[in-house]
């Protein structure tokens, strides 16, 4: 492969488009595809067919406004259409080139506005199956710049100057981690994608991986150069067969076109990819217990030093960063690290994928520059909260973040702004509440994921997390007294300075945040035994045998 | 602190073991009488727990209803509650039955292996549906482990709380 | 490597001490003896750092640090004992007090328990946080042993003995969270355990009551787990 032959590639790929009139394309990730859109194609299919106009039907990743499911876009007029249904075929067919069906607007309002689009730059115009549609709009041509024209060095400066942190949640600086592996000795190297999401409310990954899995193994193989490994893994949770399916066929895809493989476009850079599913434990996320998990081994942490940089994969320097971070590098490298670096706040660059999710609007996958307001992602895009109701929190970060109350609205999105608020950036789920949540109830159902996600492996996160959710339960029911409001906060205070890993570090986020903005509503709860919200039934248990 | 003139002990849910290491002072019981007087007791008269009392031990877990009443009294009239031996200081033996309930300890006493099974509704107390620790229940000011303490651990918290001092036992006796 | 370069010099506690560089905090402290606690530690056995209690303070360091696992470096300065080190500890043992059953009083391992010990040295009286009386059940199926799963904290020197020291993997881990369990082979009843040797060395590690010698219990019989470090030395003597 040469840059000739990608660049036919792409020509090839264009060709075949350039012989229709009209490009459908249909949403087929996980949440479309749930109200059967591969139906729809097939419909639209079969429709175009019959009535002779040159249309391609095109079947693509998520498009990201997943409320207005099941989406379907027509080029080249570039018209969206939502909620469709299988008999919505025709109308959609014979409105080509002319006015668009009008009751299939999918009402987005100002969706759209404000995003930015890098990572998910390619969904809804490419097919997630076929390698060719993703080299026709640019794909491959990061890797072959960096295969022929840049040294393993060049690359990490480019990152570096990027200012990319990584996008799992914790932020670390990703061209400073490329370097440190990149200048650990060691005769194999791996490079681990680290799919393991498993925050509740989170889809970024998943999507990324369904829309656009080429991405990925770009940027997978262009960190395997950087650092000088020739094998790598993308660790996936079972629980996303659509993404492992679709990662599944884009790797052989890969393979087939030589971008994986030995002599990789003919250089003497060998580097492959393997598939490890994880088998449901949130934990595995975590870098040495996700390692662990792909030795074969029980899914639990150990401690850090010595970070998998230096002694990873099967004692190996190990390069671990999440997909959405290696989504980024092919148009960091494309455009150069300095196009990235303009967009964003001073510490936090580039964009940032969200899931919407929770009492909004427009619930669906979004991607911002860093830098935007709560407000404008919450009320700007998501259309604010449904059913005039008001809006009580935000909940950020998973069950290591925290939810952030109205006042924070005006909040500038980026990492550090996030912490010093009491959550974080977390992997990018976002769950916004109105007036009907309970904040007592919403950090119980937090500290019940982290107690069940546990993995027993060090005593503050298996039994301080149990004892946590007893007392969040019992505050819940109104039988809580200050005594047990303050063992709470101990509690918080020790698991978090003394657990193991991540996982029990940050279990107590959810409530030091509630605690921190809410604090009135456990106290409601505590001295009145009532739930302001209405969701709780405070009545304290008799204590009796009868 | 207060000049310690009265001493009251309590038997809640425990063996009465506690009581047992109490009275293995021996002769240092004289001497230490003569400093207060034993105002109620398991091994004294009185039926009722007087209104004010400066020190009580009380051994054994809170377990029933009746428990529960008298702790809470007694804790009102005390001034230094100390919480003698395992079962006040963490349920012990009185608590295994917690891992099941109460029920089928009822049925394991009053209905099987008797000639006349009934559970019976009056003169016995209610039992609690968990058993508790004393500080689970009312605020303890000092908590001497063991089962049980042994003489000259109880010997050490009387002779302290005379001298004016509130004794802690960290480092000095263990559970068990 | 000169052996000049070899040798690290720290303050553990305000003492200036030297230490090899492939020391840990806490084997540098023990040679100084500077008492730090541990519980899933034992001479002679990997670390696994999961018990939290050797946690101390590293100026510099952004959260405190297991004293087994964490090499000594030079210049630093370690605290082992302070306010806040102390309830932190004290709160971690109370949470192993509290989530299984432990009654020391009708325990085998009373007056010989590693858990039992740790609450008299950090002078823990009693536990504040509720006790959560889990049922769990007691293996007595080998001839010789039994496994009471009530005093179990966890700590897995039986399985690191079983796989490191003695080379039948017998024991493992099952289940997550509060509801994990040591198990001998796919949890078979451990009397039908074929990998098991019946050595009795994870009856030796065990640092509480939890695998007992049948016959052989009470405060008399003192388990022996200083075999280890002989074992080991006397192994890497002979390759």
């Amino acid at each position: 492969m040469n840059v000739e032959e990608l660049q036919q590639i792409a020509a090839q790929a264009q060709e075949e488009r350039d012989k229709f009139d009209y490009e459908v394309n249909v949403c087929m990730g996980t949440s479309c595809l749930s109200q059967h859109s591969d139906r729809i194609r097939d419909a639209i299919a079969k429709e175009a067919e019959s009535c002779g106009k040159k249309c391609h039907v095109r079947r693509t990743g998520c498009m990201g406004p997943c409320a207005a499911g099941p989406m379907v876009l027509v080029e080249p007029a570039g018209t969206q259409y939502g909620h469709v249904r299988e008999g919505d075929a025709k109308d959609i067919v014979s409105a080509l080139g002319g006015d668009p069906v009008a009751r299939l607007d999918p009402r987005l309002g100002s969706y759209f506005e404000g995003q930015h689009f890098v990572v998910l730059e390619n969904v809804g115009h490419i097919d997630p199956e076929k390698v060719d549609e993703y080299v026709a709009r640019g794909g491959y041509e990061a890797l072959l710049k960096v295969l022929t024209e840049m040294t393993p060095a060049q690359v990490i400066e480019q990152i570096s100057k990027s200012g990319l942190r990584g996008r799992g949640g914790g932020g670390y600086p990703t061209g400073l981690k490329w370097d440190t592996v990149a200048k650990v000795k060691g005769a194999q190297k791996y490079v681990i994608c680290n799919g393991d999401e498993g925050d509740p409310g989170a889809f970024m990954d998943r999507s990324v991986l369904e829309s656009d899995p080429q991405r990925v193994i770009e940027g997978m193989a262009i960190a395997a150069y950087a650092i000088g490994a020739t094998k790598g893994y993308v660790y996936v949770r079972a629980e996303y067969p659509l993404a492992v399916q679709r990662l599944t066929v884009a790797l052989r895809e890969a393979r087939r076109r030589g971008f994986l493989g030995n002599a990789i476009c003919e250089t003497t850079f060998s580097f492959d990819i393997d598939i490890r599913l994880g088998a449901g434990a949130f934990v595995c996320g975590e870098e040495t217990a996700l390692i662990a998990s792909i030795e074969g081994k029980r899914g639990t942490p150990r401690p850090r030093p010595p970070y998998p940089a230096v002694s990873g994969l099967w004692g190996d320097p190990t390069l671990i960063n999440n997909v959405e971070t290696f989504a980024n590098v092919p148009p960091i490298i494309r455009h150069g690290g300095e196009w990235f670096s303009s967009m964003g706040t001073a510490r936090s660059k580039g964009t940032k994928v969200f899931a919407l999710t929770g009492k909004i609007q427009r619930t669906g996958l979004v991607e911002v520059p860093m830098g935007m307001t709560l407000r404008q992602i919450i009320f700007g895009i998501g259309g604010g909260v449904p059913d005039g109701r008001k809006f009580k929190a935000v909940q950020t970060g998973g069950p290591s973040g925290g939810c952030l109350p109205e006042e924070h609205l005006d909040l500038s999105i980026s990492y550090d702004a996030l912490i010093s608020a009491g959550s974080m950036m977390g992997s990018g789920g976002m769950i916004v509440m109105d007036d009907t949540s309970c904040m007592v109830s919403v950090a119980r159902f937090f500290m019940e994921f982290c107690m069940t996600e546990s993995c027993g492996k060090c005593v503050p996160c298996r039994a301080g997390t149990v004892q946590m959710y007893n007392l969040l339960t019992k505050i819940c029911k109104g039988e809580a007294t200050r005594r047990d409001l303050d063992q709470l906060t101990e509690l918080c205070e020790v698991v978090g300075a003394t657990s193991l890993c991540g996982l029990g570090q940050t279990a107590p986020n959810p409530v030091l945040s509630t605690l921190r903005y809410f604090r009135h509503e456990y106290l409601a709860h505590i001295d009145e035994k009532r739930c302001p919200a209405g969701v709780c039934e405070c009545s304290p248990a008799v204590e009796v045998h009868a | 602190m207060t000049d310690i003139r009265t001493l009251a002990t309590v038997w809640l849910d425990g063996c009465s073991g506690c009581h047992m290491s109490l009275l293995d002072m021996d002769e240092r019981l004289i001497e230490l009488s003569s400093q207060f007087q034993l105002v109620y007791s398991p091994l004294v008269d009185r039926k009722t727990f007087p209104e004010r009392v400066d020190v009580t031990l009380v051994e054994g877990a809170v377990a029933s209803v009746e428990d529960l009443k008298k702790i809470r009294r007694i804790r009102e009239h005390t001034g230094v509650l100390v919480s003698l031996g395992d079962c006040a200081l963490t349920g012990n033996v009185s608590a295994m039955r917690n891992t099941c309930g109460p029920q089928p300890v009822m049925l394991r006493v009053y209905e099987q292996n008797v000639l006349q099974p009934q559970i019976p509704t009056e003169g016995v107390p209610a039992l609690l549906n968990r058993v508790r620790p004393v500080h689970e229940v009312v605020p303890v000011d000092v908590y001497v482990p063991g089962c049980p303490p042994s003489a000259d651990t109880i010997y050490r918290v009387l002779s302290e709380l005379l001298a004016g001092h509130v004794p802690t036992l960290g480092g000095v006796a263990h559970f068990g | 490597m000169s052996a000049e370069s070899n040798v690290r010099t720290l303050t553990i506690d305000g003492e200036e001490i030297s230490a090899r560089a492939d020391q840990t905090i806490l084997e540098a402290a023990r040679e100084h003896k500077l008492a730090i606690p541990t519980l899933c530690h034992l001479d002679g056995l990997s670390e696994v750092g999961a018990c939290r209690m050797c946690l101390v303070e590293v100026k510099g360091a952004r959260r405190l640090l297991p004293a087994c696992v964490t090499r000594v470096e030079e210049g630093m300065e370690v605290t082992t004992h302070n306010p806040k080190i102390d309830r932190y500890r004290t709160m971690i043992l109370e949470l192993f007090f509290a989530e299984r059953n432990h009654i020391c009083s009708i325990c085998v391992a009373n007056g010989n328990c590693e858990l039992q010990s740790l609450a008299l040295t950090l002078g823990m009286t009693h536990v504040e946080i509720p006790y959560q009386y889990p049922q769990l059940p007691v293996d007595a199926s080998h001839p010789r042993f039994t496994v009471d799963h009530n005093r179990c904290v966890l700590c897995t020197r039986c399985v690191r003995v079983c796989s490191e020291i003695e080379g039948a993997n017998t024991w493992g881990v099952m289940g997550r969270g509060a509801q994990s369990l040591v198990i001998t082979d796919l949890k078979e009843p451990w009397g039908e355990s074929e990998t098991c040797t019946s050595c009795g060395k994870c009856v030796q590690v065990c640092p509480t009551g939890a695998l007992f010698e049948k016959d052989r219990a009470g405060s008399k019989v003192r388990k022996q787990p200083d075999f280890l470090p002989y074992l080991r030395i006397m192994r890497e003597g002979e390759q």
